[in-house]
């Protein structure tokens, strides 16, 4: 037994070592991704000035506009976005114990999509501006919407494969009407709708992103407070509420969080398709643990890197034509799931 | 009342309001081994639902010591009670220790961060049921039998008074089933922990158990100690099998015997039939057995097995009425079997019948 125990302490010890070389990778990669997308663009901007500009403001006029004005916010709302919407994706991973499940893929980021089109072409309209508070408010309400579509299904489907059609399709019923919407909007609306409706981070403001910040920061602390009932819940209802969790207070809340989370990225961005799916799949797996409690962080993180590098590329690969974000999300994250399917199928 | 651990009163079971089962009122003391045995779908594990709150009650009341179930909040239940179920648990990337550590949820932090002390509970649970060495193995790549165990020791390590099992020997060979049921017997005998549980063996149900419930219908058919329930025609109904299978002394589960007209006679004494009989059942051959004395073992097989059984009175001399049956058997059937008998005062007149037997040319050797 002593033996053992030994054993066991050397194993937790190399897990830790684990943990810790990931976050430090994650670290790393955050920092050197941030630099090269201040760096890069239609003006370069060396890297030996970037540290001077953004600590002291001095410098170059142009460039410290287009770094505070331009790169800066956009980089950061990239991070903050990215990482909600890993987390968003491994909340609802966690709800229907099925790992393909995610706010795009369940049609949550449409029905968002749908009602912020519906309310900026009122407001619009109307009163010819739109804070990113109502756009948040009208997403969030889009997601609860698709979410008690899928909810509804889920109580009459078990089966994980049907529940992702269902979602499938009520993501194109959702995108149909915001089609037709924005077909029929005022023209000056639908140049900035139809790119926002395809997903993108260009044209954000700081406010957008204290908004963001504030709204997202405070969603995912309480989601990491929850780490302790989502691990007990991984392990199956029955035996979730057996440890003393509430199953009905804590399904609503992981409802309401994840919801509010993808909410937050479809007003801000659009739908941006996979990262949710890919992400927590890919930390877990570097992670070799599903444990929330360092899951959780790891996803955001993670989350955060793969949408600045996304970005990256969506705006410098073909510039000055700048890709939707989704298309390079799509490129990179739905081989990801591909091979994700192909390796649980070969484990059944 | 104050006597018992855990008692239902008037207790009505069943789904969406739906009574199943009604008027469940059993009492259980502190470390005893409660076992629930019924046919399938009789609503063993919708009790064991009710009594987990995993389904809501209909009607009556569950107390677990001095409060009601319902009274207590989920995690005062938790400290309580443990369980492990029959569905089985999906996990993704976890170790069986990450599994069996699942089981302090109820006295960590916040957070869930393990203590010194927890890991040593942790360890010294999976110990108890002999898996330590699996602790760094993923618990979606052990067997079955590694599986139940890990799951045992999660429960042992949540600390509970009370241990529920939906059927936790189904999958397991017979080695791991004796050993389940043994760890189960020692928690209850030495640590006090009171276990209901559903089986399906009634062979070990009636061996491990200090009570029994039988389920079956819209309400328990019986409760009691095994000695009390595990009556042949008690359980035979039970399971609603018209013909003896169960053996109640032994607890030996036997297939249907052969019905029919005898054709052969098998002559034996002290166990030396049962070999015999059961080869017999298998070919589907229907046999006379004799002369038996009610407290030989051969007879409480035999009743099962054989189409006729010619017996007699313990510890008595063979009566003229069992010899003059004997006699006609011997007569009429085509084969006579003699499976060894030992010869004491009693039975002397076994000797002549072996004689009669040798005489008929038809007497072959066990």
């Amino acid at each position: 037994m002593q033996h053992s125990v030994s054993e066991i302490t050397g194993a937790n010890l190399r897990r830790r070592t684990r943990y810790a070389g990931v976050f430090l990778f994650l670290l790393a990669a955050f920092c050197a991704i941030v630099v090269l997308n201040i760096n890069i663009g239609s003006v370069p901007i060396p890297v030996s000035k970037i540290a001077k500009i953004i600590f002291t403001g001095e410098g170059d006029a142009r460039q410290v506009a287009i770094i505070w004005k331009i790169r800066l916010p956009r980089i950061l709302m990239a991070a903050i976005l990215g990482g909600a919407l890993s987390l968003s994706g491994f909340l609802l991973q966690t709800f229907f114990s099925n790992p393909i499940a995610g706010p795009f893929v369940l049609g949550i980021s449409s029905g968002a999509k749908m009602v912020v089109a519906l309310t900026m072409i009122f407001f619009l309209g109307r009163f010819g501006a739109v804070s990113s508070w109502t756009l948040v408010i009208a997403a969030f309400i889009g997601s609860l919407i698709s979410v008690g579509f899928i909810l509804l299904l889920s109580r009459r489907l078990k089966h994980m494969a049907i529940l992702l059609v269902g979602g499938i399709m009520i993501g194109y019923i959702c995108s149909a009407v915001t089609d037709f919407v924005i077909t029929f909007a005022e023209d000056a609306d639908i140049v900035n709708l139809h790119g926002w409706s395809l997903g993108s981070f260009s044209g954000t403001s700081w406010e957008g992103v204290a908004v963001a910040a504030v709204l997202i920061g405070m969603t995912s602390v309480l989601v990491f407070f929850l780490s302790k009932p989502i691990g007990a819940y991984q392990l199956g209802e029955a035996y979730a509420q057996s440890m003393g969790v509430n199953i009905r207070a804590f399904r609503v809340a992981l409802i309401v969080l994840s919801s509010l989370l993808s909410a937050c990225v479809t007003a801000f961005a659009g739908p941006i398709s996979f990262v949710g799916i890919a992400v927590p799949h890919l930390v877990k797996r570097s992670l070799n643990t599903s444990r929330p409690l360092i899951v959780i962080p790891a996803t955001f993180l993670g989350g955060a890197v793969f949408c600045m590098a996304c970005d990256l590329i969506a705006r410098t690969v073909f510039a000055p034509t700048e890709l939707n974000i989704s298309t390079v999300t799509s490129v990179f994250g739905a081989p990801v799931v591909i091979a994700m399917m192909m390796k649980r199928h070969r484990e059944r | 009342m104050a006597d018992y651990y855990f008692q239902t009163k008037n207790l009505s079971v069943g789904y969406d309001g739906k009574i199943l089962i009604h008027d469940i009122s059993i009492e259980i003391e502190k470390g005893e081994i409660v076992t629930l045995i019924g046919p399938n779908g009789s609503g063993k594990s919708t009790i064991l639902k009710s009594i987990t709150r995993q389904l809501k009650t209909i009607a009556g009341t569950v107390h677990i010591e001095k409060s009601e179930l319902r009274s207590l909040s989920y995690r005062e239940i938790a400290t309580k009670m443990a369980v492990v179920l029959t569905e089985r648990m999906k996990t993704e990337l976890m170790t069986c220790w990450d599994v069996v550590a699942s089981g302090r949820y109820p006295y960590t932090g916040r957070l869930g961060i393990l203590t010194r002390e927890d890991e040593a509970k942790v360890a010294s649970a999976m110990e108890t049921v002999h898996a330590l060495s699996l602790a760094q193995r993923d618990f979606k790549q052990i067997s079955d039998g590694q599986r139940q165990r890990i799951l045992l020791a999660r429960a042992i390590c949540q600390e509970p008074e009370i241990i529920i099992l939906d059927e936790p020997t189904s999958f397991l060979d017979i080695r791991h089933k004796l050993e389940l049921l043994s760890i189960l017997r020692s928690m209850a005998k030495e640590k006090g922990i009171t276990v209901i549980m559903s089986l399906h063996e009634i062979d070990l149900a009636q061996k491990i158990s200090d009570k029994i419930m039988c389920v079956k219908g819209e309400t328990i058919a019986h409760y009691g100690t095994p000695e009390e329930v595990f009556r042949e025609a008690d359980i035979r109904s039970l399971y609603e099998i018209e013909q003896g299978f169960f053996e109640p002394v032994f607890g030996s589960i036997e297939l249907t015997k052969p019905e029919g007209e005898p054709t052969v006679l098998v002559l034996s004494a002290c166990g030396t039939g049962i070999p015999v009989y059961r080869r017999l059942q298998k070919e589907r051959i229907p046999f006379c057995a004799g002369v038996l004395y009610t407290n030989d073992i051969d007879y409480r097989v035999a009743r099962l097995l054989a189409a006729e059984v010619i017996e007699e009175k313990p510890f008595y001399a063979i009566s003229d009425c069992a010899f003059e049956r004997a006699k006609q058997w011997i007569q009429k059937a085509e084969i006579i079997i003699d499976a060894g008998v030992e010869i004491g005062e009693c039975n002397r007149r076994m000797l002549e019948l072996l004689e009669l037997a040798k005489q008929s040319g038809k007497l072959k050797r066990g």
